[in-house]
């Protein structure tokens, strides 16, 4: 029957993150109009790892390391806070985390909206390929390092380094920033900016908090793209 | 190649506790350090005068069957003074004296030179031996400590003699002990800066080096916050290390902080953990503040 | 001759061993440009290597097998720890991990039809899986590096191994480097990097660091391919007893040892000649670990950095390998380093094109400039002509047969049926380092330095 939403539960308590992955790996008619309530998670790792279906995945408590790790497709909402690695290399769809999120969340995303509404740890975004990520509290020191490609909104502070040897992402920060990394730079926010923050505050739902003309931009200042004797390059 | 874990009671009737709350967030370190377990536990201290030893027997050629009375015996005639007396399951005692612990220790260390002191102090006891979480819990009767703090420790080995005196908590002086989670890279330049102050070391362990630098520091008459705030300078690699001392427990996590850690805390208790899988059995911890510190941060909290 | 009386007697042209041509070279080198030299191929300097071990064929005491009537067997299974699906090889020789980017398409191709048609695999490298490897090589491998480049959870899925790399044998403890005149269009959008910059890549994995996070990680794996594929990790030759006991502790089906001579195709040449150690050494150290953890033949082995003939390969088995990984030599047999290359039929010379590099066939190791001469290591749209894949796939075929020919006469003259009855007592060392290195006795004596007696 259509638009009926059967409602799949897993108690982490009795059964196994196996057995949750295993449900949530059909193939995507078999899953279609599945939501998949996680009870107990209790800080156990892999939750959701390498989905490939647009399935509804909520995590009712802590996911601990790789929560929807390599995510295609799926939409997964971790009630409380995620470890290390949320969405990690993440090709597309949407995970957000209510609470706060450990290192290197979102490490090296290719696509997708990865949303975070607490703090995130260290490294946030490293080695991003092209996802986005927005962050509605503070990151931690080298985050966006190595950003190749995608978006970034922190509305809270940046801690040291933000995007070292940043390529061809693009970091927007409200608040504080601790310092820049190797040749990021500030840069003045266009209306285009203005425009893309606007957006990304949108899908995250966190637009009514945050005005998107007071976000910094920060972009690469493309010294380092080829190595320069005479350039003093900070290696 | 680790898992840490420490906790401390905010409340004294909680102190009866310390150990059942604790046994669950060892065994949840388990993956983390398979091989062998430790732990320091912090308890009402003994007056001026005395101090106790832990040991561990496994290493000698009696192992379990070592024969502690004999131990007393002996050492209470080579030095009256001491009034010794042991406290001993299978492999492990505890041995209280009436007297400064160094004659002691030269005493054992002269008599019973594959005894492994683990620790000395008036507040400390401290176990460790090979084996899963789980096995050394049960061995030592874990779940029934009593205390205001501990420190623990789960070991990934890459020895194949998982010899316990490479196990972590690592102690220096009296009621002092450390463990680490990470891999420093220079703990030799380390130890050879400490070895001609005279300060000997028992193993080749990283953790061991750092142990004995911060409380090197501590006895040369630095605050907590200084010596860790020389060890930032000192000490190069990355490391979670959390220390434990008569009174406090102390975190800190390098620049880097590559190495995880999760706190959380209530009215009753204070828990750390490398992962948040070891905290979520504790009671209040869905009301309880999480949060992760913050690298060269120095977390403090006293008993 | 000068008869002027302050000449002197005889002009002093004595060279410095200390300051020797090559050192001056880079003195000045460095001087001029404030740059290290990069470079392509592995460590260049004579080590204590397989060419130090002989056998102890077969004679009164050990009788040989008959070649072509009397079987010996070569077949190698990979991956039997925890993987559903191992790995079933026909050889016990891999073509190792080369990124597309560093090699060209046609080569990726030409390197999976070679290793389908011998029944052994491919492996990816740092840049991610072309259709044209997935497509011509039956049994591929997919690397999982620091940098992640072009790394993606479909081609996780249609790996048939994932391999995690920590390190390589000619920079342990360095990533990646791919110079821009090689990051042309495809290699840019497959690694998501602007055409035409010089590449840096990470050293540490960004999700992970030590081996208790490792285990998570390889967990994190094994669920997304459904417990059904073998991982491998990847290690670069250094403190090799600890870090294979360490792999094996994190979970992993197979080690995989790179050695210091094993290649790149673009490192800083400091880094290749001076960090990592030599593939015997660090073989013997990996055994011992396994053998220590009681694992051997539960985690297999797999070594590299080096090897180049079936001799080599045959001494890898014999010391405790279950496999070998040739990245160097599959190239030379595409053409690396020849005179001329092949194409449309013809062999072409190619000495003027090796010329303009400043390089000779026999000494070319120029592989970070993207102007390969036999078009291997380009991705220039003219010089990748210079290898077809149907003829490099010939000529790789044709090496990996009589690497496996020589293995298996080398075996059968050892009375093996099989090749992984190879044993280390089968060998002897020439001299004292690789005996040393290898815990073999010296030839004609019982002597292992600082094991046995003369």
């Amino acid at each position: 029957m259509e638009g009926v939403i059967e409602q799949v539960p897993f108690d982490l308590s009795t059964q196994t993150v196996r057995e949750l992955n295993q449900f949530l790996h059909q193939p995507a008619d078999e899953l279609a109009g599945c939501e998949v309530v996680v009870t107990h998670p209790n800080g156990a790792h892999n939750i959701a790892v390498g989905l490939n279906a647009p399935v509804h995945v909520t995590v009712q408590g802590h996911a601990g390391y790789y929560a929807a790790g390599m995510n295609q497709l799926a939409n997964v909402v971790i009630e409380g806070s995620a470890g290390t690695g949320v969405a990690e290399n993440m090709m597309s769809g949407r995970v957000h985390v209510k609470g706060f999120a450990s290192n290197a969340a979102g490490a090296t995303a290719h696509g997708g909206l990865l949303v975070i509404e607490g703090d995130a740890g260290l490294r946030c975004g490293i080695s991003l390929k092209g996802g986005d990520i927005v962050v509605g509290g503070s990151v931690g020191s080298f985050s966006a390092f190595m950003a190749q490609a995608g978006r970034m909104v922190i509305c809270g502070n940046a801690g040291d380094a933000l995007g070292d040897s940043l390529y061809e992402a693009v970091l927007y920060v409200k608040g504080t920033i601790k310092s820049l990394g190797a040749d990021a730079q500030l840069e003045p926010m266009t209306s285009a900016d203005i425009e893309t923050v606007s957006a990304l505050l949108q899908s995250a739902g966190l637009k009514a908090e945050h005005d998107p003309s007071t976000f910094k931009r920060i972009a690469s200042a493309r010294t380092l793209y080829h190595w320069n004797a005479d350039a003093d390059q900070d290696y | 190649m680790c898992g840490i874990v420490g906790l401390l009671v905010k409340k004294p009737a909680l102190k009866d506790q310390l150990g059942a709350l604790m046994v669950p967030m060892l065994l949840g370190m388990t993956e983390r350090g398979p091989d062998s377990a430790g732990l320091a536990v912090f308890g009402d201290p003994l007056d001026s005068g005395h101090r106790k030893l832990s040991l561990y027997s496994g290493l000698t050629p009696e192992g379990s069957h070592f024969e502690w009375t004999a131990l007393v015996k002996a050492l209470n005639a080579a030095l009256p003074d001491a009034q010794a007396r042991a406290d001993a399951t299978g492999n492990h005692a505890v041995l209280t004296v009436a007297v400064e612990p160094e004659a002691v220790k030269i005493w054992l260390r002269e008599q019973h030179p594959k005894l492994h002191i683990l620790s000395t102090g008036r507040s400390i006891d401290l176990y460790k031996d090979i084996g899963t979480p789980g096995e050394v819990a049960a061995r030592y009767g874990f779940e029934n400590l009593h205390g205001t703090h501990l420190v623990g420790h789960t070991r990934m080995a890459t020895e194949s003699a998982v010899t316990p005196d490479r196990a972590h908590p690592f102690t220096a002086g009296e009621d002092f002990c450390l463990v680490h989670n990470g891999s420093l890279s220079n703990p030799y330049g380390v130890r050879r800066k400490l070895e001609p102050l005279g300060i000997h070391f028992d193993t080749d362990n990283d953790t061991e080096a750092a142990c004995r630098f911060i409380e090197w520091r501590l006895r040369d008459g630095d605050d907590l916050p200084t010596a860790l705030q020389h060890s930032f300078d000192e000490l190069d690699g990355f490391y979670t290390l959390l220390m434990g001392t008569a009174d406090q427990l102390a975190l800190i996590r390098d620049p880097f902080a590559c190495k995880p850690a999760m706190v959380a805390e209530t009215d009753d208790y204070v828990a750390i953990a490398s992962e948040f899988r070891a905290l979520a059995h504790l009671p209040g911890i869905n009301h309880a503040n999480v949060f992760e510190p913050a690298p060269e941060e120095m977390y403090v909290w006293k008993a | 001759m000068d008869n002027s009386p302050c000449a002197p007697k005889r002009i002093q042209t004595e060279e410095s061993a200390t300051f020797d041509r090559a050192t001056l070279d880079y003195i000045h080198n460095a001087a001029a440009h404030g740059l290290y030299e990069i470079r392509g191929l592995g460590a260049k300097r004579k080590l204590p290597h397989f060419d130090d071990l002989v056998f102890l064929g077969a004679s009164l005491s050990r009788y040989p097998l008959e070649g072509y009537r009397e079987k010996c067997l070569t077949k190698t299974v990979l991956g039997t720890r925890y993987a559903t699906k191992p790995i079933t090889l026909d050889i016990p020789i891999t073509i190792a991990g080369m990124s597309f980017g560093a090699l060209s398409a046609n080569v990726k191709e030409a390197l999976g039809r070679a290793a389908t048609a011998m029944g052994t695999s491919t492996t990816t490298g740092d840049g991610g899986m072309t259709p044209e490897e997935r497509d011509s090589s039956k049994t591929l491998v997919y690397q999982c590096l620091p940098s992640r480049y072009g790394f993606k959870p479909d081609d996780v899925r249609r790996a048939d191994a994932i391999e995690i790399v920590i390190g390589q044998g000619a920079k342990p403890g360095g990533g990646g480097m791919l110079l821009g005149q090689k990051v042309n269009p495809r290699v840019a959008a497959m690694r998501t990097l602007p055409q035409g910059i010089d590449q840096r890549s990470a050293s540490r994995h960004p999700d992970w660091t030590g081996p208790d996070d490792l285990v998570i990680k390889i967990h994190e794996l094994r669920e997304i391919t459904d417990w059904k594929t073998p991982i491998y990790v990847k290690i670069g030759a250094t403190r090799v007893f600890n870090d294979v006991k360490l792999a094996v502790h994190a979970g992993a089906d197979v080690v995989v040892l790179d050695g210091m001579q094993g290649g790149t195709a673009a490192t800083q040449t400091c880094f290749i000649e001076n960090v990592g150690i030599p593939t015997l050494a660090a073989l013997r150290q990996a055994v011992d670990a396994l053998e220590d953890l009681n694992m051997k033949g539960q985690v297999q082995l797999i070594v590299s950095g080096g090897i180049r003939t079936g001799a080599d390969v045959a001494k890898a088995l014999a010391m405790g390998a279950d496999a070998v990984s040739i990245g160097q030599g599959v190239l030379m047999a595409l053409g690396c380093n020849h005179e001329s290359y092949e194409q449309n039929g013809q062999r072409i010379d190619a000495t003027a094109d090796y010329a303009a590099l400043g390089a000779r066939p026999g000494s070319c190791h120029h592989c970070h400039t993207g102007r390969c001469p036999v078009g291997i290591t380009t991705q220039d749209a003219v010089l990748e002509q210079r290898l077809q894949p149907e003829s490099g796939a010939r000529h790789l075929k044709n090496y990996l047969k009589t690497l496996t020919m020589e293995l298996t006469t080398i075996a059968r003259a050892c009375g093996k049926q099989n090749v992984h009855h190879l044993e280390p007592e089968d060998l002897v060392a020439l001299t004292v380092e690789a005996a040393a290195m290898a815990r073999l006795p010296l030839a004609g004596t019982h002597w292992i330095p600082g094991v046995g007696t003369y």
